[in-house]
């Protein structure tokens, strides 16, 4: 993969979240008769230009599944819009949202979350192209066979289940799905989270091989900070429901502007025991996405020396500090 | 027998150059097996191990899921549960006794007592209908003659040890109320309940966000100072072992592939499989290039290959290597590892300069 790829080009961009809020209520309470509302993403814009990955970061509850479920339009967004190739998504009637869903895909962390286990890979892979009317007969067994070929998989795949599959091959199976329909967006969920590290470097250079041939865009989510810099030249770090810093990768990683992605940065181990980094130790959890606090959203646990009370009261806004870089912190 | 060297003084996270401590280890294993009896045939999760702690210091045991790193753990605990076996012939020595040999009233008087264990998974190693006060005092009562009310106590201020605010609030709470570092912090909390001088944590904290992990690796590091145990660090995380441990042992097949110091280790690998996974790990703190990929996979245990079982993924494998089985030759100081290369008395790096084709395209 490239160090660095190319910007977005003139055209518009292939995908663009504006001002994204999804909000639901659980019922929480010994009988379930409380309900409270989380706020999982609170106000997410960003863009994705085609043939760009964007790498999305965040610990668990950070809301980035949800975001991802936003972005494929699966679960009801409370306000804002997701454009895929200048169409709002919530705006299309139901047979152009089908057509549209056609071209946005989802890997996710566990295969077995998209291969049903008593259906072979092959039928798996096959199905896609049937349900859109892509290939019937002998042209839809040449394709599957094609396409688990094309991810790395033997021939005789396509007659095997899941179980008999190992992690790798499993994720494999599921890129092959994914890929059945020939999106122009996938959405990447945890897709090497699961997977050894041996393993984990084979998908993410299968990953990068399919961008290159098929001209895909990549929405790469992980809490994996070192994984997401192999792959995304640009990356959003995200806390409680927002985006907090935004920039090229190379920009972000060797001089983070955000109190929390300095923390986050600093926690992650690196393999050589040479290297020795001072550590900022973050106070307590993240809190809930039900009481986000007022402010911004990470003072009760920011360190930064110059914190005061606009930080407590004024939520700061996502500002340019450098092109391209954009970080929402008051003392940036 | 004192050395100035000797336990209580090694950094934990030391990095440098570590030889072999002097003396007796605190806990030496010999030729462990452990099978496990399957549809699919008699799987040799751990076949044949020799592994050394010695006291005060962090051992790292690192491998892929399926190397048998867990099992090993499980075994010298005696853990193993049905179907699995313990091999004749296998042994376990912790402060100079066969755990193997014990009766097995005296095995549990060992467990959770100088020989502790953090286990895998926070959420499911803890009783969701028992505070997690008195599931810390009742591991103290199970090993020392304590009133209720002493344990009760005891627990409270073990809680404190590790870092959790409102200690006894907190210990008159649920699992499920507690957040996933909390959990893990009773679970270390519960290990350390009797004072170990072996720590054996397993994958502590691969359940945990990065920032977690920070805290909580800190927080066995200070423990660790302060009462001067020895920590066996098992894990699949290669970062984790740099930055904390003194030796380490690499996984491969149910067998130790190579043991080194871990500086020596990271300067320069001896074993191709080492090469290959050190190649293939990211890094947060370098540009992105192509990751050097190992091909393959990792064999069922109930069919490992002929030979070195490395060998059907090895880029250096000859004749040799499919029919023979190397046993773990010398590397150098305090190192050895299980390669035939070794035997040729040259480093696999003066054979072929870069195992995976200079990392593809760039």
């Amino acid at each position: 993969m490239d160090g660095e790829r190319s910007a977005v080009s003139g055209t518009r961009p292939l995908l663009e979240v504006a001002d994204l809020v999804v909000h639901f209520t659980r019922r929480t309470g010994l009988f379930g008769t409380r309900r409270e509302t989380v706020q999982a993403v609170n106000g997410v814009s960003f863009a994705i230009g085609r043939r760009e990955t964007l790498g999305l970061v965040g610990e668990s509850g950070c809301g980035k599944t949800t975001l991802a479920r936003a972005v494929l339009h699966l679960v009801e967004r409370t306000s804002g819009t997701v454009r895929f190739d200048g169409a709002d998504l919530a705006a299309l009637r139901p047979a152009e949202l089908r057509r549209a869903r056609r071209r946005l895909q989802i890997v996710f962390q566990d295969p077995y979350a998209s291969l049903n286990p008593r259906m072979t890979i092959g039928r798996a892979v096959r199905e896609g192209l049937e349900v859109h009317r892509l290939a019937r007969g002998a042209e839809a067994d040449r394709r599957v066979r094609a396409l688990l070929e094309e991810v790395g998989l033997p021939a005789d795949a396509a007659d095997a289940y899941p179980h008999e599959f190992s992690g790798g091959q499993r994720q494999r199976a599921g890129i092959a799905r994914a890929l059945a329909v020939e999106p122009e967006l996938l959405v990447c969920d945890e897709p090497v989270s699961a997977l050894d590290v041996s393993v984990q470097a084979q998908v993410l250079n299968l990953l990068a091989d399919l961008q290159v041939r098929r001209g895909l865009s990549y929405l790469f989510i992980s809490h994996d900070l070192a994984v997401v810099r192999h792959v995304a030249p640009r990356v959003a770090v995200m806390y409680l429901g927002r985006i907090v810093e935004e920039g090229p990768a190379d920009a972000l990683y060797a001089a983070p502007r955000h109190p929390y992605t300095q923390a986050l940065l600093s926690a992650v181990p690196v393999p050589d025991p040479t290297t020795r980094r001072a550590r900022i130790v973050l106070p307590g959890d993240p809190p809930s996405p039900v009481h986000p606090p007022a402010g911004c959203p990470f003072h009760p646990r920011c360190p930064h020396p110059a914190k005061d009370q606009t930080c407590l009261t004024v939520r700061p806004e996502l500002t340019q500090l450098a092109p391209g870089h954009r970080v929402a912190c008051h003392k940036a | 027998m004192s050395d100035p060297r000797a336990p209580g003084g090694a950094p934990p996270s030391a990095a440098g150059e570590a030889g072999p401590l002097p003396g007796a280890p605190l806990l030496e294993i010999a030729d462990l097996r452990v099978a496990f009896a399957s549809e699919g045939g008699v799987a040799r999760a751990v076949d044949g191990v020799d592994l050394a702690v010695h006291g005060g210091e962090t051992v790292g045991l690192v491998g892929e899921s399926g190397c048998g790193k867990s099992v090993t753990a499980l075994a010298i605990l005696r853990l193993v549960e049905h179907p699995g076996l313990i091999a004749h012939g296998s042994r376990v020595r912790f402060e100079g006794r066969d755990l193997l040999a014990l009766a097995e009233r005296d095995i549990r008087a060992v467990r959770g007592n100088h020989l502790a264990l953090i286990p895998q998974e926070p959420a499911a190693a803890l009783n969701p209908v028992l505070t997690v006060g008195s599931q810390i005092a009742e591991v103290i009562r199970a090993h020392q003659h304590v009133t209720r009310a002493v344990a009760a106590w005891r627990a409270v201020e073990l809680l404190t040890s590790v870092g959790i605010p409102d200690a006894e609030k907190r210990a008159g709470q649920y699992a499920h109320q507690l957040s996933g570092g909390m959990r893990q912090r009773v679970l270390i909390a519960i290990a350390l309940a009797c004072g170990p001088h072996l720590l054996i944590a397993d994958e502590p904290t691969t359940a945990l966000d990065v920032t977690i992990q920070a805290e909580i690796l800190e927080l066995l590091d200070g423990l660790q100072r302060r009462l001067g145990m020895a920590v066996l660090l098992i894990t699949h995380n290669l970062a984790l072992v740099a930055e904390r441990t003194r030796r380490v042992y690499v996984m491969y097949a149910g067998q130790i592939v190579e043991e080194a110091p871990t500086g020596a280790l990271f300067a320069a690998p001896a074993h191709p499989y080492t090469q290959g996974l050190m190649a293939a790990v990211p890094r947060a703190d370098r540009p992105a290039e192509r990751l050097a990929a190992i091909p393959g996979q990792v064999p069922p245990a109930t069919a490992w290959p002929s030979g070195c079982r490395f060998h059907p993924r090895c880029p250096f494998a000859w004749e040799k290597c499919r029919e023979e089985m190397p046993p773990l030759l010398p590397a150098g100081e305090g190192r050895s590892a299980r390669c035939w290369l070794l035997a040729e008395r040259q480093g696999p790096d003066a054979k072929t300069p870069s195992p995976q084709g200079a990392s593809g395209g760039r």
